[in-house]
């Protein structure tokens, strides 16, 4: 039998959070952690947790899974089991509503700092604005990122800062508005990224390339932005 | 006294994914004070899941395309029960839909001439039939759904739509008129219930293929919209029409898209034969998505599947090399990876026709107004209601829905009912308040749940509703079958409506969310059921071993189920074209 371990609180009747420990029994099979926890609320319906395509593209099942910060509906009991323990916490650094559901509130306010759509003011042609495949392959790995937060909520300086450091998140999504031959508004999105704390808290620590479900590199991303910043003050 | 706050909207769109939130921005462009109340933080709608893309004749691949081919494909693989007049008005307004969404930054796959990418789709040829294969899918790698989702939330939130993400809409309030008037709606987070009220309540509530235990679709799947406009005493139309998905990861259900066989990959049994030819020897493996499940589960019953059961078949990807595979599949290498152990670059993926769409829904005309039919078959629109997207049927896909063609649907007419309804607005639109009764009437079912005291665990009676529906309304039907299982959901009924709600709390209490979505799913379920019983004829997606022929004669029409007395009438078919002469129903081949 598995033992799991699971973060409970639900501030309508616990005055603290604490671990609650199950015993799964997995049949040998190595299923997802979302199939474990799907199971375990059958048991007690209590169990709270978010989940919606359970394919790894929604980005809803982010959670610290063994220590890791990742989506529970891709995790494998192979790549998340330690001495037959597998531990399940909510993503930390955030308010947590109850179980593993956090307050992602701070989470997407910073995304919506980065301005996170097109601007291009132009007229725009009756077809499509056109984009060479050059241009189009400067997005990959810029686009892909699915909100899930995982890597904002395994960094340290969004711990710190969650209200003025953008996060690993926003910022690749504010890159990946930088390095859209089809934006016009370079200079102004460079502007209100202009601050000690906007993206020069990043320390490059790297924890969010390495749990990053989508397998992007925010850390590269807030490299160019700095790049950028640092080009437009000399 | 139903005691509970009020908040005031222009327009109120129940679902945030596609359709929903085209409609919104819409709106939310034209100054109305619109909310989108959704389930989910927007961008984990089940649009995010949408991989090969958008079906559009915007000539990028081939510069002659027409959309009027892109319509008689349709037409044709809808097997003739689409109305004409919505697949006119999505082919011919589709490029407008599509560029908009490009200059809104959604990052299309490119050409070498820097236009959108198209690939070769299902279903999809050049000069009406005769011109061989069309590349007509517009596509941002194999994740155009989630470009897209993420392009209109990013729009949306430019244009500063009110959105009530994690609340979830019970039950229609209407008034004294039977106009639609809002929702009650409740937050997750708080527990509290609010009466949303508007003068336009639009359904973008998507899909509900949970009904089935095999299913590409999202747990969020369950129907609200229809088990909603259901318990209203509203009909819905064609929903029998279930899609199953050729290429439905074997044990995960996960989608792996059409697109692969559009980018050359191709179908095999346990003997290696690429048995598609032997069914459709033009479009093989690109046949419409009914006949290519209907041949896989042939091979399957015939003793010729893979695996150690012999219950799927392999989809064969490999001979595409690695750099094809890495550019223009990139989420089906992991896909695969993940769910089937399977790496395409080497091996074939295990996959099984999986329930994939609803091509029924509530009935709607172009502008997405919500329709009735009385007892002469003639429509009336219903006051103050309307729907877009998966959860209507406007009906655009009739039988059988080609690939590509659900967002294209889900952009068009969310657009369509967002345009209708601003000018509806500015016209004016006046609608009778409801009453207290009115609001308490929409609340019974959640008081009900509320005040539960035994029943049966939610997630137990779910898998048994699944597994009726799988069993007896699957790929192929059969009368008495389906009896037998009309049987079973009617015992289903009691012990549904009495679930179980152990946890009462307010906060985040997504058992309370679970039992009402399963009361949805039954309500979808059985429509489906009684539905399909009913139509004694197999067309597109619904293959009957009892009426294995196609009966223009009594059914070249919808079907529309009413509720309040589970009975299944019938609604003419569209065929009044603005632009041409109607496509004349034909032997459907490929």
């Amino acid at each position: 039998m598995l033992n799991v371990s699971i973060y409970r609180y639900n501030p309508e009747v616990d005055s603290e959070p604490y671990m609650q420990d199950f015993e799964f029994d997995t049949q040998g099979k190595d299923i997802m952690v979302l199939d474990v926890l799907e199971k375990l609320k059958i048991q007690d319906p209590t169990l709270v947790f978010r989940r919606s395509c359970r394919e790894g593209v929604c980005g809803s099942d982010g959670m610290n899974i063994s220590g890791k910060n990742g989506l529970a509906c891709v995790t494998p009991l192979s790549e998340a089991v330690k001495k037959n323990n597998l531990v399940i916490r909510p993503l930390p650094g955030l308010p947590v509503i109850r179980d593993l559901v956090i307050d992602m509130s701070q989470f997407y306010a910073q995304y919506e700092k980065i301005q996170p759509y097109m601007i291009n003011n132009t007229p725009a042609p009756a077809i499509e604005r056109l984009q060479s495949q050059e241009e189009r392959a400067k997005l990959d790995g810029l686009y892909e990122c699915i909100l899930c937060a995982c890597c904002s909520t395994a960094c340290p300086s969004f711990w710190w800062n969650p209200d003025k450091f953008i996060g690993p998140s926003g910022l690749l999504q504010a890159y990946r508005f930088l390095a859209d031959s089809r934006d016009t508004a370079t200079e102004a999105r460079l502007a209100n990224l202009d601050d000690p704390f906007s993206v020069f808290r990043c320390h490059g620590i790297m924890n969010c390339v390495q749990v990053c479900p989508k397998g992007l590199n925010p850390t590269k991303a807030i490299g160019h932005i700095r790049d950028m910043l640092i080009r437009t003050a000399t | 006294m139903a005691n509970i706050r009020t908040m005031t909207f222009d327009a109120v769109i129940v679902g945030g994914g596609g359709s929903g939130m085209r409609a919104a921005l819409q709106l939310s462009q034209s100054g109305y004070k619109t909310a989108v109340i959704t389930k989910v933080f927007p961008t984990r709608s089940h649009t995010v899941s949408a991989q090969g893309g958008i079906t559009c004749a915007i000539a990028s691949d081939d510069p002659n395309d027409k959309w009027q081919w892109h319509m008689y494909d349709t037409v044709k693989g809808a097997d003739f029960i689409g109305d004409q007049e919505a697949i006119e008005y999505m082919c011919q307004t589709g490029p407008e839909a599509i560029f908009e969404l490009e200059h809104m930054g959604l990052p299309f796959s490119r050409t070498e001439e820097g236009r959108i990418y198209q690939r070769p789709f299902g279903g999809q040829s050049k000069d009406f039939g005769k011109g061989g294969q069309a590349a007509r899918t517009c596509a941002a790698a194999d994740r155009t759904g989630h470009a897209l989702l993420h392009t209109l939330y990013q729009g949306n939130l430019k244009n500063e739509t009110t959105f009530l993400n994690e609340w979830f809409a019970v039950d229609i309030v209407k008034n004294s008129d039977n106009a639609v008037v809002g929702v009650v709606a409740l937050n997750i987070e708080t527990g509290e219930t609010v009466y949303v009220k508007s003068k336009a309540t639009v359904f973008a509530t998507g899909g509900a293929g949970r009904i089935y235990a095999s299913t590409t679709n999202a747990h969020i799947c369950t129907g609200d919209g229809i088990g909603m406009t259901l318990r209203a005493g509203f009909p819905v139309q064609d929903i029998e029409m279930w899609q199953f998905h050729p290429t439905g990861i074997h044990g995960a259900g996960t989608l792996v898209t059409e697109g692969c066989r559009g980018e050359g990959g191709y179908l095999v049994n346990k003997d290696g034969e690429r048995f598609m030819e032997r069914y459709a020897p033009n479009a093989k493996d690109l046949a419409g998505r009914d006949v290519v499940a209907r041949s896989m589960v042939l091979e399957i019953l015939e003793g010729r599947g893979c695996g150690p059961d012999g219950d799927h078949v392999y989809l064969k990807l490999d001979h595409l090399g690695e750099e094809t595979l890495n550019a223009k599949l990139p989420g089906i290498l992991e896909l695969s990876r993940t769910f089937a152990h399977a790496d395409p670059v080497k091996e074939p993926i295990p996959v099984v026709p999986t329930c994939h769409y609803m091509m029924g829904g509530i009935p709607t005309n172009v502008n997405g107004q919500a329709l009735t039919v009385d007892d002469d078959g003639n429509d009336h629109v219903i006051e103050g209601f309307y729907a877009c997207g998966e959860a209507a049927c406007v009906s655009v896909h009739g039988a059988n829905r080609l690939g590509g063609n659900s967002l294209l649907d889900l952009v068009v007419f969310g657009r369509a009912s967002g345009m209708f309804i601003e000018q509806q607005l500015r016209e004016g639109i006046d609608l009778k308040d409801a009453s207290e009764a009115d609001i308490e009437a929409a609340m019974v079912g959640l008081n009900q749940l509320n005040d539960s005291t035994g029943g049966e665990n939610a997630s137990v009676l779910r898998a048994e509703l699944q597994t009726i529906m799988q069993n007896y309304f699957g790929v192929f039907r059969r009368g008495d079958f389906m009896q037998e299982g009309i049987a079973k959901l009617a015992a289903l009924r009691p012990r549904i409506k009495n679930v179980a709600l152990g946890d009462k709390s307010n906060a985040f209490n997504t058992s309370r969310i679970e039992a009402l979505e399963l009361q949805n799913l039954f309500e979808v379920a059985e429509a489906t059921a009684i539905t399909a019983e009913a139509r004694t004829e197999s067309r597109g997606a619904h293959a009957r071993e009892d009426f294995q022929e196609r009966d223009d004669v009594n059914w070249l029409c919808h079907s529309v189920f009413f509720p309040s007395d589970k009975r299944v009438g019938k609604r003419s078919v569209n065929f009044k074209l603005k632009t041409r002469e109607a496509f004349e129903p034909s032997i459907r081949t490929y």
